[in-house]
């Protein structure tokens, strides 16, 4: 074992080559898990409301267009938003966009299904009762149906987020300098000690995958415990 | 019909008035041309074997299941009007169901402010105060700050009660209100029932407590396979071989034999 490998490139872990460069290592890691857990989160819990409200053609398309997303590769979508948008819209994304988009797009897809299966799960009396009180279908989703729905999917959703933090070490097939391509970088830079840097780079996912885990419980409990 | 309901004084306004109601689920007839008038002040109790149609017919009252063909009329608006604002109406008309439904992340208060403000635009005080006066009224003022979860099923059903009646409703509806209760609970549910008609609120009441119809209601409506067979005053129904139906026959003995 030789940890200074480690100490001497401790800070290219951390930040890439910034400030003299861009961004990079464990800190843009942060920030791609953090902007594609945001965007999914919001995609996921428009789309599954639509699941529950939309009904016929509509629905079919949702569905279908839903299930296209699962079904991809996450690599797949990374390339095609990153080397097809620009050849199919003329639309120039830069990586670290393609591959929040990708993730974004993916992980709302699933999270839709979560959703959606969290809204069926609440017995129709619920809506019934809103009803009759005279609450319209979207005061009913977000004074009734909400407040007891995302707080009973909140572990499936820190499962996915933690998912997310590990796929986005796939930015790295379109060279964007997030940790796990910095790793590459320094081993092949080196040459030696991969086992070091490869077992160093691992308990940083670890971290961020039990701080992301942390931080989204304290969330969950705040939001239960908030006053209607 | 085998006995036509005494009718009450006309000059007592209608509140309910369904005319010629069917409705299906494909080629399943639910609702069989029902025809049923509530009078102001009127108690109905309707009662029938399971899957006779009970509660798709008190739904179609506050327009919680669409229907076919026919007319529904609350307080002189018809409910196929395109005008008329459904939500608004369903506020007028109180609901109760059999498994309560209170909303299980509020508190007792906070299940019957929610539709006061968002539906009524009632300030919060204004709610509270309202509140206050019906949770006095069915017992539980001192829980109002509990969750549903922390109250037994009657106490449960009682906030039910309570959160319907602050929405100032022309007619209240009863979906089978004490069947999901414990026995010993069922009394204190129907004596708040027998209080509400003896102050004079419209009720109808899909219920199999016979000894509460006999006791509360003006009317008693007998159900099968989506048809309204019987329509009598309490009094008559309840007789002695009284007017009924053969199946209204049948199904009151088969309730009353133990
Ligand atoms: N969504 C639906 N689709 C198809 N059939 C339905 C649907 N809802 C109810 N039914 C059928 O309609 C019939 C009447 O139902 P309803 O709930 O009104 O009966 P009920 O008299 O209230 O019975 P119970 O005493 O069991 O509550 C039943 O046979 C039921 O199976
Ligand atoms: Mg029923």
């Amino acid at each position: 074992m030789n940890p200074s490998v480690i100490t001497d490139n401790l800070i290219y872990f951390l930040v890439g080559p910034w400030p003299q460069g861009p961004l990079g290592g464990a800190a843009l890691t942060v920030i791609l898990t953090v902007l594609s857990a945001a965007l999914s989160g919001v995609l996921g819990l428009v789309f599954g409301v639509l699941l529950s409200v939309l009904r016929g053609p509509w629905l079919a398309v949702l569905r279908l267009g839903l299930g296209l997303f699962r079904a991809i590769p996450v690599l797949m979508l990374i390339f095609w938003i990153y080397f097809l948008a620009p050849i199919a819209f003329g639309l120039d994304v830069p990586g670290v966009g393609s591959v929040v988009a990708a993730l974004s797009l993916i992980g709302g897809a699933y999270l839709a299904h979560t959703v959606h299966a969290g809204i069926e799960a609440l017995p129709r009396g619920q809506w019934a009762a809103a009803s009759a009180l005279g609450l319209s279908r979207r005061q009913t989703l977000w004074l009734v149906v909400a407040p007891q729905v995302l707080p009973r999917m909140a572990p499936s959703v820190v499962n996915q987020w933690i998912a997310l933090t590990k796929d986005t070490s796939l930015a790295y097939v379109i060279g964007v300098a997030e940790l796990s391509f910095v790793a590459t970088q320094v081993s092949n830079r080196v040459m030696v000690y991969p086992a070091e840097i490869y077992l160093f780079v691992a308990v940083l996912y670890f971290i961020l995958c039990a701080g992301f885990e942390l931080a989204a419980g304290r969330l969950a409990r705040r939001y239960r415990s908030l006053p209607a | 019909m085998t006995a036509p309901a005494d009718e009450p004084p006309a000059d007592v306004p209608v509140v309910i008035d369904i005319q010629g109601v069917s409705k299906w689920y494909g080629a399943f007839q639910v609702l069989n041309d029902c025809a049923l008038s509530v009078r102001r002040g009127e108690v109905l109790v309707i009662c029938g074997p399971s899957g006779s149609g009970k509660s798709t017919l008190l739904k179609t009252v506050n327009g919680l299941e669409a229907f076919q063909q026919g007319a529904v009329t609350v307080d002189g608006v018809r409910l196929d009007d395109p005008k008329v604002d459904l939500t608004r109406l369903r506020s007028r008309v109180g609901m109760v169901f059999q498994h309560f439904e209170l909303f299980p992340h509020l508190t007792v208060m906070q299940n019957l402010t929610l539709a006061q403000v968002k539906v009524l635009g009632r300030s919060q005080a204004e709610a509270q105060a309202r509140g206050l006066i019906y949770l006095e009224r069915v017992g539980l003022i001192d829980h109002r700050d509990k969750r549903p979860a922390q109250l037994s099923g009657g106490q449960q059903q009682r906030v039910a009660i309570a959160r319907a009646l602050c929405m100032d409703p022309v007619v209240m509806l009863f979906d089978e209100p004490t069947s999901s209760l414990d026995p010993e609970m069922v009394a204190e549910v129907l004596d708040v029932m027998a209080g509400l008609a003896a102050d004079g609120m419209t009720m109808i009441c899909v219920t199999h407590e016979m000894g509460f119809a006999r006791r509360v209601a003006d009317r008693v409506v007998f159900m099968d396979e989506g048809r309204i067979l019987d329509d009598a005053p309490a009094k008559a129904f309840f007789a002695e071989g009284g007017v009924r139906s053969p199946r209204a026959d049948a199904f009151l003995n088969r309730l009353l034999r133990y």
